[in-house]
């Protein structure tokens, strides 16, 4: 049981629930919740046939044939794009709505930074007839229109976030505030698997859908339920954790997570944790994250608003420190890249944070009779400006 | 023996602690303040470390946090400014800081420097229990420093009783939900909250905080616990108007002491 969570709420030295004491019982009161679901069939039973009515699960495998011929090994793409909302998001938020509705909580926080995980939550939310209220960094805002409509024309209230860098740090730092202000009637979703304990674990549980689907879906194509390599986007870290979770134990599959670095790692604009950060605190959970020498949270910078984060999950400070999973990262221009060869080969337009994970095909070398699957883990109609926009230049 | 201790062995009631932003509205304000308020009616110093994400505080405090960091304060630099603060001032001082800064000065080192230049107790909002008493708790005690930590009205008897146990100053008692300098209006709910923690006759002395700004929630605190902290209230005026710094310290003070 290397990679999983001990009974303090950490994945090796990382995690814990570093928080004020007045979101303890908040976070005590969900991990019993947690517990107990975990466990109800009645509940799994409900939550499947969501799953799979109302998200479209199991999302298909597709063998990429000339992206695969292009590099010259096969290719197997992951589709969370083609989820109900067009991300794996809907995953994570559609289990926690019934933990809010099992606590009874009446009014739902999140915090988004490319609008994804937003959409997800309003959406689950107007499904249950809950209060939905977002945070949102003012950058993001701006960056991602698309999303901020879809929230509100679901019903959410999308709140601006002014302080920081204003993307999605700072929209936690406020989803947190809110939180530490309502804590009776209130449940908040967080959309990554980050955060005190238990939403590593939470998050971790309901995302580690797409692994599963992976491993049966591989063995029905080739006869073989183990890949060669995973591929996945991190930012928070949560489609990554999803589609690695399943194979963890498994030694011989090999696992790439590629951070956002931006203008590059050493240009002070990069979102790669991994290189730049070390261990400290942030949003209430010992991991890696990036710092200046003071112990002061400094500013990240990636193109694509989901991986624009300092910090990562625990787990995957954890599975790094183990060196269980390479973590690779892939600068703007390598994603913008990557994500015009997929719309040109496969007729696929990717969110932009998918197009990082993308962007290791170049750097990997892999041999004819590999079997790679990468995670897609979101669709890009919120990405068509930047998209157009690069595509002028 | 620790300031603290000293100070609720002789006052029991009424105790006024203030909380500010070190190095705030400029650099070399701490000790100014910290003169102002030796001179005044202040029993406890309180000394806030800035940090870029203060996660319990509100728009006040986020902000000096933020001017605070940008005119260079950090942990190192407060601990110069309080080399000689024994020089300045007797009154029982406590740092409140987020872990994350404290974590990469080295905990064992920022307690035996804290202890260093006279600082008398710890508030780290976000240290668990656990992880204190597993960890950090041998640092505080070699060094004599207190450990303050937080409560709220819904803490748990059980939990409190745990807290108390491992509690070495004051515990901070947050009168009701919400992150630092709200205006909280004291009604029926906040009363009763107060109440309820005083009839638990804990061992630690109980300081209320969070939401008091003004003379009125600072005396009905103090009907129910040992005093109060205020914070937000007190940055807020210390750019008040057209007057000095001192002046508005003491103006301030006198308005709640009144």
């Amino acid at each position: 049981m290397k990679y999983e969570i001990d009974e303090f709420g950490y994945y090796g030295e990382f995690g814990g629930a570093y928080i004020p004491e007045l979101l303890y019982n908040n976070l005590h009161q969900l991990k019993a919740a947690y517990k107990e679901i975990a466990t109800d069939e009645t509940f799994i039973g409900t939550l499947n046939e969501l799953l799979t009515d109302y998200v479209g699960r199991p999302s298909p495998l597709y063998y990429a044939k000339r992206l695969s011929e292009h590099y010259q090994t096969n290719i197997y793409l992951k589709r969370e794009d083609l989820n109900h909302t067009g991300a794996h998001k809907i995953n994570n938020t559609i289990g926690q709505i019934f933990l809010a509705q099992r606590m009874r909580k009446k009014r739902i926080i999140a915090e988004t930074g490319a609008g994804q995980h937003g959409v997800a939550t309003a959406t689950v939310c107007a499904l249950m007839g809950l209060e939905c209220i977002v945070y949102m960094g003012a950058t993001d805002i701006e960056r991602q229109q698309p999303n901020v409509d879809r929230m509100q024309l679901l019903g959410a209230r999308v709140v601006p976030v002014h302080s920081g860098s204003q993307t999605l740090k700072d929209a936690t730092n406020e989803a947190i505030r809110d939180w530490i202000a309502h804590p009776d009637d209130t449940h908040y979703i967080i959309g990554s698997v980050v955060g005190p304990d238990p939403y590593p674990e939470i998050v971790t549980h309901f995302q580690s859908i797409i692994g599963k689907e992976i491993a049966i879906q591989l063995a029905e194509k080739t006869g073989n339920k183990n890949p060669t390599a995973i591929i996945a986007c991190v930012g928070g870290g949560s489609n990554a954790i999803g589609a690695f979770h399943h194979f963890l134990s498994d030694e011989k599959v090999a696992l790439y997570a590629v951070e956002g670095s931006g203008e590059g790692i050493y240009s002070g604009r990069t979102a790669a944790t991994m290189v730049q950060g070390k261990p400290g605190i942030i949003h209430g959970s010992k991991t890696y994250l990036m710092q200046d020498g003071d112990g002061q949270i400094t500013e990240p910078y990636c193109i694509s608003a989901g991986l624009d984060y300092p910090g990562i999950g625990p787990l995957h400070a954890h599975l790094f420190r183990e060196k269980r999973v390479h973590y690779m990262h892939a600068t703007d221009d390598d994603a913008l890249t990557a994500a015009y060869q997929l719309m040109k080969f496969e007729g696929i337009i990717p969110a932009l944070e998918s197009a990082h994970a993308f962007a290791a095909l170049k750097k990997i070398k892999f041999l004819q009779t590999d079997t790679v699957v990468i995670n897609l883990s979101g669709r890009g109609d919120k990405d068509l400006t930047t998209y157009v926009n690069n595509k002028q230049q | 023996m620790n300031r603290i201790k000293e100070l609720f062995n002789n006052k029991r009631r009424d105790i006024l602690t203030i909380y500010f932003t070190a190095g705030f509205p400029t650099l070399n304000s701490t000790i100014e303040i910290i003169k102002e308020l030796d001179n005044s009616e202040v029993d406890m110093i309180e000394i806030g470390i800035p940090f870029s994400d203060p996660m319990a505080d509100g728009v006040i405090i986020q902000e000096s946090n933020q001017a605070a960091l940008k005119n260079g304060i950090s942990i190192e630099r407060l601990f110069l400014q309080l080399k000689d603060i024994r020089d300045v001032t007797h009154k029982p001082m406590v740092l409140m800081g987020y872990f994350n800064p404290i974590m990469q000065y080295g905990a064992e080192k920022f307690c035996s420097v804290a202890r260093k230049c006279g600082v008398d107790g710890i508030i780290i909002p976000d240290l668990p229990l656990r992880e204190y008493q597993a960890i950090y708790r041998p640092f505080f005690e070699a060094n004599d420093l207190a450990i303050c930590f937080l409560i709220t009205p819904e803490t748990t008897e059980e939990r409190l009783r745990k807290i108390d146990e491992v509690n070495t100053g004051f515990i901070y008692l947050v009168t009701s939900p919400g992150v630092t300098g709200r205006q909280v209006q004291f009604g029926h709910a906040q009363t009763e909250a107060l109440r309820k923690v005083q009839l638990l006759h804990l061992k630690n002395p109980v300081l209320a905080g969070f939401g008091i700004s003004n003379n009125e929630g600072y005396k009905i605190v103090c009907k129910y616990v040992n005093g109060g902290i205020i914070g937000s209230g007190f940055i807020s005026a210390l750019n008040n108007g057209k007057q000095s710094i001192s002046e508005n310290i003491h103006q301030f003070i006198k308005s709640i002491k009144s």
